[in-house]
This record gives structure tokens, C-alpha cells and sequence, in this order.
């Protein structure tokens, strides 16, 4: 199997799922726009879906370089591909539930980001590296906002406390997806392109285990869901339907 | 057309979102190149989603194109990442004068942003409170005025 997959190859698929977990955790975030909880957050929530959205098309853009693609390539990938084809983590495409989930979903992929970054800065791949450094910065906005939600939100009241601790019921499952690698990774990793997962996992942890154990929150015991990046949910079918409902309506429109 | 008149004319070019400062004292033109007739000029985001890139290009081509120039180019480029830091003392003075709070220098020691320290650029009071770390742009952060109690931005620090 990994004999017959190239580095090219594998590494184009790599910055295709770290692009597509921005796009989508964008997507869901800006479904918040004009109905989230106050004006402030209203107006945060949708900055962080547009920094997000800025980060997945550094990526894409990447790609598109890496591939000698044509400009329009960055829109084909986000309009034109099936839910099959995409590669981003089952966590960020579940619907935006409540408040709680929100802020939480956003918190773990923050810290994702923060710690991702942090290693993909020294990336042996420039271009990668440089791309590091540009949106780490960005994310430590990101992270000091979520973080604190997930903390007021654990300390706050009786109901905010149920409504933080249903969401770790439901994500910490899909948690493990985001430290596993796929086939033939390892020797991405091995010449320090990207991070080894258990190390990248072991920094996550180190960031969020506390803040969950100062809200009192309990990590439920459930046995983490290894499946591969090209299986999704149907929720991620529907929420395609939305993102390229326009697109769809004229592929061959001029914008 | 030399260098040296290009970079004038793009001193002229205001940033699309803080009319009062240009392109150059925002730190967002890196570089011109002049080769024989062509001009390549460039530019890098403040913040990687910041949607007035496209409008910074169109407006670089208009202007030196205005001017005389027959074949610009707009590259962008990401890295060195930009930074706040790169902002020009006049330009602070003058984001300051327009109402926004300039950014903190940090050296390369973005902890600062955890501080929540900005001064009001209307009584230069530096008793103020966060509201919001985003605001109506990507680059800015919402404060409060304990003094003069009057609600201002802040140009983030990045």
C-alpha cells in the first residue's frame, strides 16, 4: 500500500485535509453570523470564520502552486467536490449545535492550530513553514477567545455547565482523528515536514486536559473513532449542499 | 519610470480600510522592481483573510498605470509574515489622530496580546478595558475608556 503512494502525492494529500478542516470549520462558524448570542460575539465569531477561511486558502493556494494548477483551482475544490472527496476531520463537519458546542469544537481545533503551528514553523518545507508563521499569530487571538468561553461557560451556571460537558460527550469521540496518520504519512514525518502525532497529540493534551479539569468537566469513556479522512457523516452532505448551492445553480457563471 | 517615483506614487495609495495611512506606512509593499517598462510590485496581507488584498492590487495597477507606467504586476507574498511592528512611527501618529489605537510593539513576543494593554487615543488614558479582541475588520480589537468613557479600537498587534 505505502510502497505504491509517492511523497508528492501524500504530501498533496496532507495539505488537502489541513485546508479542508479550515474550510469547514469556517463554514460552521459562519453559520453563527446574524444569530449568535450577543453583537460582540456575533461580530468575533464571524472574524474567526474569516480568518479561518483566510488560512484554508493559504493552503489551497499551496497546492494549487504545488500542482502548477490554474488560479480558479482553490474554488474548484471547495465547489465542485463530492463529500467523498473531501478530507477534513468528522468534528468540524457536525452541525453547530448550541452555543457550547460551538465554543468548544472552536477551542479544540484552536488549540489544534496553536500546537500544529507551533511545529509546522520548523517544517524542513519552506513554503509550509512560511505558512505556519502567518497564521499562528492569527490563531493566538483564536485561542485566547475560545478558551475563555470554555472556561465561563464551565463555571458559569448549572445550565451552562450541562450544556459544556453534553458537547465533550459528544466531540471527545472524534478527537483522535485529528493525531492519526494516514497511509504513508510516516515518511512525511520522517523527514520533517510535518510533526509526529503523538507528539503533536501529547502538546494538545497538555493544553487542554487542565482547562477541562479547572471547569470540572469529565472526559467521557469512549473509545476514539479511527476512521479514515474520506469517510464523513451525512451531515457533511448537507452542509455542502448549502456552500455550493449557488455555485451549482450556474457552474459555468462568470463572478 | 524609476523605483524612486514608484514608491512615490504608492505612498499616495491609502490602505482600502484605514483611508488616513498608505500602503508603504502600513508596512504592506515589500518591494518594487522596475525592468525596462516592467514594474512588479510586492505587497503582503496584514491578516491572511484580509479581503481588501484584491483592492490594494487594483488600486497599485490604477494608480501607477495612471501615471505613465504601461505593464504592472502585483505579486503577493507571505513570508516574512507581516507584522504590526512594521507600521512607521508617522503612520501611529496618524492611525491615533483618525481614532484607532496603534498597535503594541512586541519584538517578536506576541504574549502581549494576552495583556489587553491599549491606550485611548482621544485622552491617552491608559486605564481602558477589552470589550472585544475582534472587531469591525479583521485587524482590530474593540476597547472601552474607564476615563473619558468613550468605546475606541485598537490596531491588533500581530
Amino acid at each position: 500500500m505505502i510502497a505504491t503512494l509517492n511523497t508528492t502525492q501524500i504530501l498533496n494529500d496532507w495539505l488537502l485535509a489541513t485546508a479542508d478542516d479550515q474550510l469547514i470549520l469556517a463554514h460552521r462558524d459562519s453559520e453563527w453570523t446574524g444569530h449568535a448570542p450577543i453583537l460582540e460575539e456575533d461580530i468575533a465569531l464571524a472574524n474567526i470564520a474569516q480568518d479561518e477561511l483566510g488560512h484554508a486558502t493559504l493552503w489551497y493556494n499551496l497546492l494549487m502552486q504545488l500542482k502548477s494548477e490554474n488560479e480558479d483551482y482553490p474554488d474548484r475544490l471547495v465547489y465542485q467536490r463530492e463529500a467523498n472527496q473531501w478530507r477534513n476531520v468528522q468534528l468540524v463537519e457536525l452541525p453547530k449545535g448550541d452555543w457550547a458546542f460551538t465554543m468548544l469544537r472552536q477551542y479544540f481545533m484552536d488549540a489544534y492550530e496553536h500546537v500544529l503551528m507551533s511545529h509546522l514553523e520548523k517544517s524542513q518545507h519552506q513554503n509550509i513553514a512560511d505558512i505556519a508563521a502567518k497564521i499562528h499569530r492569527e490563531e493566538l487571538y483564536h485561542y485566547k477567545h475560545s478558551s475563555a468561553w470554555v472556561k465561563r461557560l464551565a463555571l458559569g451556571t448549572d445550565e451552562s455547565y450541562q450544556r459544556m460537558q453534553a458537547a465533550l460527550n459528544q466531540q471527545w469521540p472524534y478527537i483522535g482523528q485529528l493525531f492519526a496518520l494516514a497511509p504513508g504519512e510516516a515518511s512525511l514525518v520522517e523527514a520533517g515536514i510535518i510533526p509526529d502525532p503523538a507528539i503533536l497529540q501529547n502538546d494538545w493534551q497538555k493544553l487542554v486536559l487542565p482547562l477541562l479539569s479547572t471547569g470540572q468537566l469529565d472526559l467521557p469513556e469512549v473509545s476514539n473513532r479511527f476512521s479514515s479522512r474520506a469517510e464523513h457523516s451525512l451531515h457533511l452532505n448537507q452542509l455542502l449542499n448549502d456552500l455550493q448551492k449557488v455555485f451549482r445553480l450556474d457552474p459555468e457563471a462568470d463572478w | 519610470m524609476d523605483k524612486a517615483q514608484i514608491w512615490q506614487i504608492l505612498q499616495t495609495i491609502s490602505d482600502p480600510e484605514i483611508p488616513v495611512v498608505s500602503l508603504v506606512e502600513m508596512g504592506i509593499v515589500r518591494e518594487v522592481e522596475v525592468e525596462g517598462e516592467a514594474v512588479t510590485v510586492t505587497i503582503t496581507p496584514t491578516f491572511a483573510g484580509c479581503p481588501a488584498m484584491r483592492v490594494m492590487q487594483e488600486d497599485i495597477v490604477r494608480s501607477l498605470k495612471g501615471q505613465g507606467a504601461t505593464q504592472v504586476q502585483v505579486k503577493t507574498q507571505i513570508a516574512p509574515a507581516w507584522t504590526s511592528d512594521w507600521i512607521s512611527e508617522e503612520a501611529r501618529l496618524k492611525l491615533k489622530a483618525f481614532g484607532l489605537a496603534p498597535p503594541l510593539k512586541h519584538d517578536g513576543d506576541l504574549n502581549i496580546i494576552l495583556l489587553d494593554i491599549a491606550r485611548c487615543p482621544r485622552c491617552n488614558s491608559r486605564n481602558t478595558r477589552l470589550q472585544n479582541n475582534f472587531g469591525s475588520t479583521l485587524c482590530r480589537s474593540i476597547y472601552t475608556c474607564n476615563n473619558c468613557k468613550e468605546p475606541f479600537e485598537q490596531f491588533k498587534a500581530i
